[in-house]
């Protein structure tokens, strides 16, 4: 069922505004990805598919993807730059140092 | 007893969630909610809780559902609450809460002083000071209706033992005028598992500031607020209150002001001293916050000399109410002297006399020489 937070509220008024503060909209629209300075990126050729990283990762910006390695079907994690915050929780716990972590550019 | 008449209050107003965690002076207050909500008498949810911090944290989760919420505490468990009283100003949550005053530990203490309440003097709480039982009931009733017509919250505070625990004949409104007066509360953003927001996220620069212009123009609204209340309240019950109270004050060439209980007592030290032809009133502060100073300085203008009676007292500089009444006539063309009294500390008895002697010693003074009248010390 479509919720009515599902959609963005705009106020028109100030008066109309809530005196406290309030999220306006769901994460839908809220996305924390803008927050990030550091991206980690994912090098698929040492990643073992071990999905360490969707473990540990605080915000459940890890995504998994069905994909087939040497025909067998295997979950591959994918990074939601959306909403990933760039804590670097991941990079530090990759077994086989297959995330790299660069700074963003602006 | 005083407490009751906060409990009667919290009844006659519909609370409909009650969360408090008993400490003397104020056991009875919730002793006897927790047996309307058991009787069913009250039809409310009473949550028990751990500590007084958390007593105020299950109200504002109730408040901010929308419904009508009471506590109350005392001393000590009021500073447990600071943390909590500050977020339910930010939540604007219009909780009305009864606080009896009671001096801090140590040493253990369960007699009256004002240290406890005014310590939350700048959490963003309306606080109203009660001087008889009466007072206690009526101005839950009017504070509820300030409060939620606002979004703050509200203190209604009584003095310990002198009020807490003595039994004086109160009027009870009838249920039906009260719910004329007081319509069940309505919230416009509420939590709701329907509509589901988050509630006091990070706010960064941009927009906190704004938020808190919003709750100094509340109280601002809320000076009004008071008055309009309590002509309404008046009007429908036959009592009136005011954001202060005067007495004998349209001749009067000196002021005795102070609040709470030494009111009755400096009305009768008034009328003792006008016996020996002194032209002296009386002036008593009941909404502490917001702080009505215009009101006073019209009042304090134009007279030669005002004195101000503390129970209570700001360590390293002087008596709350005092440094209060100055700093609101500062800015005032015809200022009169302002002598500050310090007395009544942890209960101590202030008479009738006390105040004559304190009138007398101060007329003979023509300006202050200290911020401190010590008054009733032994040492």
């Amino acid at each position: 069922m479509a919720k009515k937070s599902d959609k963005k509220i705009i106020f028109k008024k100030e008066k109309e505004m809530p005196p406290f503060a309030i999220s306006f909209y769901s994460m839908e629209y809220n996305k924390t990805g803008i927050w990030r300075n550091f991206r980690p990126v994912i090098d698929y050729d040492k990643c073992t598919f071990c999905l360490i990283c969707w473990k540990f990762c605080p915000e459940a910006a890890i995504k998994l993807k069905k994909t087939k390695v040497k025909g067998r079907e295997k979950l591959q994690p994918v990074i939601d730059y959306e909403y990933c915050k760039g804590c670097g929780i991941c990079w530090e716990e990759c077994l086989t140092k297959a995330i790299d972590i660069e700074e963003e550019s602006d | 007893m005083g407490n009751h008449a906060l409990s009667y209050g919290a009844k006659l107003s519909r609370a409909q969630v009650i969360s408090a965690y008993p400490i003397t002076p104020q056991t009875e207050v919730v002793e006897l909610l927790s047996r309307m909500c058991a009787s069913g008498e009250l039809k409310a949810k009473f949550i028990k809780v751990e500590s007084e911090h958390s007593a105020m944290a299950s109200l504002i989760g109730a408040s901010s559902v929308g419904v009508r919420t009471f506590t109350a505490t005392s001393s000590q468990g009021l500073a447990h609450m600071h943390e909590m009283l500050h977020w339910a100003t930010g939540a604007r949550t219009p909780i009305v809460m009864g606080n009896i005053n009671r001096a801090f530990a140590p040493p253990w203490s369960v007699w009256t002083e004002q240290n406890d309440s005014l310590s939350q003097r700048d959490t963003g709480w309306m606080q109203l000071y009660a001087q008889n039982n009466q007072e206690v009931l009526d101005s839950v009733i009017q504070a509820y209706k300030v409060a939620e017509s606002l979004d703050l919250p509200a203190m209604v505070i009584l003095a310990a033992f002198v009020l807490s625990h003595t039994s004086e004949t109160v009027e009870m409104p009838e249920q039906e005028k009260v719910d004329e007066f007081l319509p069940p509360y309505e919230r416009k953003y509420k939590i709701d598992p329907d509509e589901p927001h988050a509630f006091g996220g990070l706010t960064n620069p941009d927009n906190y500031f704004e938020l808190r212009y919003k709750i100094q123009k509340a109280m601002e609204e809320a000076l009004k607020k008071w008055e309009e209340v309590g002509e309404e309240f008046e009007m429908m019950f036959g009592r009136r209150y005011g954001l202060v109270e005067t007495y004998k004050v349209s001749d009067a060439k000196s002021l005795i002001v102070s609040s709470g209980t030494i009111a009755s007592t400096a009305r009768n030290a008034v009328d003792s001293l006008r016996e020996s032809g002194v032209k002296v009133g009386f002036l008593r502060i009941r909404v502490f916050r917001p702080f009505p100073a215009e009101l006073i300085r019209g009042i304090l203008s134009s007279v030669d000399k005002v004195i101000v009676i503390d129970r209570n007292i700001g360590f390293g500089a002087s008596g709350i109410f005092y440094q209060e009444v100055k700093a609101a006539m500062y800015n005032e063309k015809n200022t009169p002297p302002i002598f500050g009294v310090v007395t009544g500390l942890g209960g101590r008895d202030v008479s009738s006399k006390d105040i004559i002697e304190i009138y007398q010693d101060v007329i003979r003074m023509k300006e202050p020489k200290s911020d401190i009248i010590w008054k009733g010390l032994k040492i």
